[in-house]
C-alpha cells in the first residue's frame, strides 16, 4: 500500500513540473523512477520509453502506466497514471473557467491570444523535431543527419493525402503503417 | 443529443482517439478538430486552438488536457471526467494485453516496419496542422502575435529553450504591456 501511494504522490509531483508537451514528462520520470527512488534500471526505463512510443496513447500516459505497473501491478499503474494526469487537468479546467469568465478583460484576451500564439510556435517546435527523427533519424539539428529517402517519399506521400485527398487522421496512421509494412519489411 | 447518449458517445470517442494516438500526443488535435469541430460541430475551430493554447501551457500531457477540456465543452463536468477515463483507459488495455510478451512484442519486425512507417505519416500530420495553424495566426494580422510564431519555433527548435520558460516569459511579457497599457489610458 505505501508504494502505491508513494507511486501516486511522485507522479504527481512528475505531472505538475512537465509542461509542454509529452516529451517534458520524460526526463522527470527518469529523475525519479531511476535516480530518486531505487525503481527502475536506466535500461528497464529506456525500455518503458520505447515501449511507450509503440503503443498507442499518449507518451507520459503510456510511461506511468508501464512503470506503475511494472511496480505494482494493475493498482501501481492505476496510481502513476492518475497522479501523472490530475494536477494537468486540474490546471487546465480551471484555466479554461478563467479564460471563459474573464474573456471580456482586455488584458485577459491579450494573454489568452499570447499563449495561443506561443503554443502554436511550440508545436512547430516539436513538429520540426518529429520531422528530424522521421526523415533523418536525428532528435536535434545538432546531431549528425541520416537522410532516410523512404521517409521522405512516405512524408510527401502522407502530406499530398492530407491536403489534396483530404485524407483523415485515422486512415492515413492505417496506411502509413501497412505502407511502412510493405517499405521497411 | 440527450445527455447519456452524449455520455456514452464521448467516452467512446475519447477510446477511439487515444486508441490511435500514436507519436506523441499532438495528433490528437487534428482528430478532434476533425470529430469535434467539423463532423458534430460541438464547438468552433477557433476554440479550439484556445483549448490546445490551455492545455499545452497546463502541465502534464497535452493529449489528455485538450481531451477532458473538449469533453467539459460537450457536456460540463462529467464530461470532462468521462473524457479523462477515456483517454487513459486504451494504456491500460493494450498494457494487459501485451504484458506477458513485452520483449516479443518489442522485438517483431511487423511493429517495427508499421511504426517506422507511421513515423513519416505522424510527422506530415503535424507539419499540416501547424501550417494551419499558423494560417490562423498570421491572418489576424496582429503584429506582437504573428512575431511570437517564429520567436518561439526559433528559440525552442533552434535554441533548445524549454517550453515553461518560453511560456512563462511570453506569459509576463503579455501582463507587464496589459499593464503598460493601462496605466497609459488612465493617465
Amino acid at each position: 500500500m505505501n508504494l502505491i501511494l508513494e507511486l501516486f504522490f511522485t507522479f504527481l509531483k512528475i505531472g505538475l513540473f512537465s509542461i509542454g508537451g509529452g516529451y517534458a514528462t520524460l526526463p522527470l520520470i527518469q529523475q525519479q523512477a531511476v535516480v530518486v527512488h531505487p525503481w527502475l534500471t536506466l535500461q528497464e526505463f529506456t525500455d518503458i520509453i520505447t515501449l511507450s512510443q509503440m503503443t498507442p496513447g499518449p507518451l507520459a500516459v503510456n510511461t506511468s502506466t508501464f512503470v506503475g505497473m511494472r511496480l505494482a501491478g494493475m493498482a501501481g499503474a492505476i496510481a502513476a497514471t492518475g497522479g501523472c494526469v490530475l494536477c494537468g487537468i486540474l490546471i487546465s479546467l480551471g484555466l479554461q473557467r478563467f479564460f471563459r469568465r474573464n474573456g471580456d478583460q482586455k488584458a485577459v484576451l491579450h494573454l489568452l491570444e499570447t499563449l495561443k500564439s506561443a503554443s502554436v510556435g511550440l508545436i512547430a517546435a516539436s513538429a520540426a523535431t518529429i520531422v528530424l527523427i522521421a526523415l533523418f533519424g536525428v532528435s536535434s539539428w545538432k546531431q549528425p543527419l541520416q537522410f532516410n529517402g523512404t521517409a521522405l517519399i512516405l512524408f510527401a506521400l502522407s502530406l499530398a493525402a492530407i491536403v489534396k485527398g483530404k485524407l483523415g487522421p485515422v486512415p492515413l496512421l492505417i496506411l502509413s503503417a501497412l505502407a511502412g509494412c510493405f517499405l521497411y519489411l | 443529443m440527450k445527455s447519456w447518449k452524449t455520455g456514452i458517445w464521448l467516452f467512446g470517442v475519447n477510446l477511439y482517439i487515444s486508441t490511435f494516438t500514436f507519436g506523441g500526443g499532438y495528433i490528437v488535435i487534428p482528430m478532434i478538430r476533425k470529430i469535434f469541430v467539423q463532423q458534430k460541430q460541438l464547438f468552433t475551430e477557433s476554440e479550439l486552438l484556445e483549448m490546445a493554447a490551455i492545455a499545452q501551457s497546463s502541465p502534464g500531457a497535452i493529449a489528455v488536457n485538450l481531451s477532458v477540456l473538449a469533453g467539459r465543452r460537450t457536456l460540463g463536468l462529467a464530461g470532462a471526467l468521462i473524457s479523462a477515463v477515456g483517454a487513459v483507459l486504451p494504456s491500460f488495455i493494450i498494457l494487459a494485453l501485451i504484458s506477458s510478451c513485452y520483449d516479443a512484442f518489442r522485438t517483431q519486425p511487423v511493429i517495427n516496419a508499421c511504426l517506422k512507417g507511421m513515423e513519416a505519416g505522424v510527422a506530415a500530420l503535424i507539419v499540416q496542422l501547424v501550417y494551419e495553424m499558423s494560417a490562423a495566426i498570421l491572418k489576424q494580422k496582429q503584429t506582437l502575435h504573428s512575431l511570437i510564431l517564429p520567436v518561439t519555433f526559433f528559440c525552442g527548435f533552434i535554441l533548445e529553450i524549454p517550453a515553461m520558460t518560453l511560456l512563462l516569459f511570453w506569459a509576463g511579457l503579455s501582463l507587464v504591456l496589459s499593464f503598460l497599457d493601462y496605466r497609459r489610458a488612465r493617465a
